[in-house]
């Protein structure tokens, strides 16, 4: 389905996750934030973000785990910068789609 | 989904057995409502406080012995999941030993962490981690006995107190 998000008609699923990855720019990952409840995203929130999607380029399964091991956020700084489902909605403003494991 | 549904905020999960498999499903369930923005609180009694005792929450064991559902772990070895494993084989030494590495390495291959690092990484996001206080008693452990990451030593009433509130659930395994 098709959804107008910072002025422009994006991809995505019935929960909202950009369905083509190649459509995300850093407006529409400041729009999905303040629709999230992230509010505006600061240099923290971004370096998550830039992450998440270098994994998912490469096709490496995202968890918890992995992102704590990251170097890039401690699961402390993750859960603080994405409080209420640091993963799911870390990858909805990162324009991937949600991650599916239950780690 | 619809309005009318009362989300879950909160799951108090009670641990109550100390083997591998015993443990892994109540961590796996806090990690899981974490991540889904659910708080979490575990508290862990009776053989339960086999994964916070640091002299043995390193080494847990996968429990073979009475366990007639082994034969799910034959895949691990290459073989029909219908392949039988008789319970009596499962008092041969070494087999539990057996048993634990194939199920670390197929975890490990999840990225589901060891038990030390997934009470931490619950720790890390917010869960909350409780030994009982009649186990406690019971097994002769002190609180300095157990991993750092645990919250408190809390009695049944503390529990209950703890768990209060709209929305929370509670779990026992």
């Amino acid at each position: 389905m098709k959804k107008n998000i910072a002025g422009t008609e994006i991809d995505v699923n019935e929960e909202g996750y950009l369905t083509d990855p190649s459509q995300w720019n850093e407006q529409i990952a400041a729009a999905i934030a303040v629709e999230e409840g992230i509010g505006a995203l600061g240099e923290g929130h971004m370096k998550v973000v830039r992450y998440l999607r270098e994994q998912q380029a490469k096709g490496a399964a995202l968890t918890i785990r992995s992102m704590g091991k990251s170097g890039v956020v401690t699961t402390k700084e993750l859960y603080d910068l994405f409080p209420g489902g640091p993963l799911k909605k870390s990858s909805k403003i990162a324009g991937i789609p949600k991650p599916v494991g239950c780690i | 989904m619809t309005d009318d549904k009362q989300p879950v905020k909160k799951m108090s999960i009670i641990v109550t057995k100390g083997s591998l498999d015993g443990i892994y499903p109540a961590l796996i369930m806090a990690n899981g409502a974490r991540m889904e923005g659910i708080e979490a609180s575990l508290f862990f009694t009776f053989f339960g406080l086999n994964a916070l005792a640091n002299k043995t929450l390193d080494s847990l064991k996968v429990s073979t012995v009475g366990n007639a559902a082994l034969n799910m772990a034959m895949p691990m070895l290459g073989l029909p999941m219908t392949m039988p494993f008789p319970t009596v084989m499962g008092a041969i030494p070494g087999v539990s030993a057996f048993a634990t590495h194939l199920m670390n390495k197929e975890m490990e291959k999840l990225d589901i962490p060891p038990v030390r690092e997934f009470l931490e990484l619950i720790s890390d996001s917010g869960g909350k981690i409780f030994a009982c206080k009649l186990a406690m008693d019971m097994f002769k452990l002190k609180k300095e006995d157990l991993m750092d990451r645990v919250d408190g030593v809390l009695t049944v009433g503390d529990f209950y107190a703890e768990s209060a509130g709209v929305g929370t659930h509670i779990l026992f395994t």
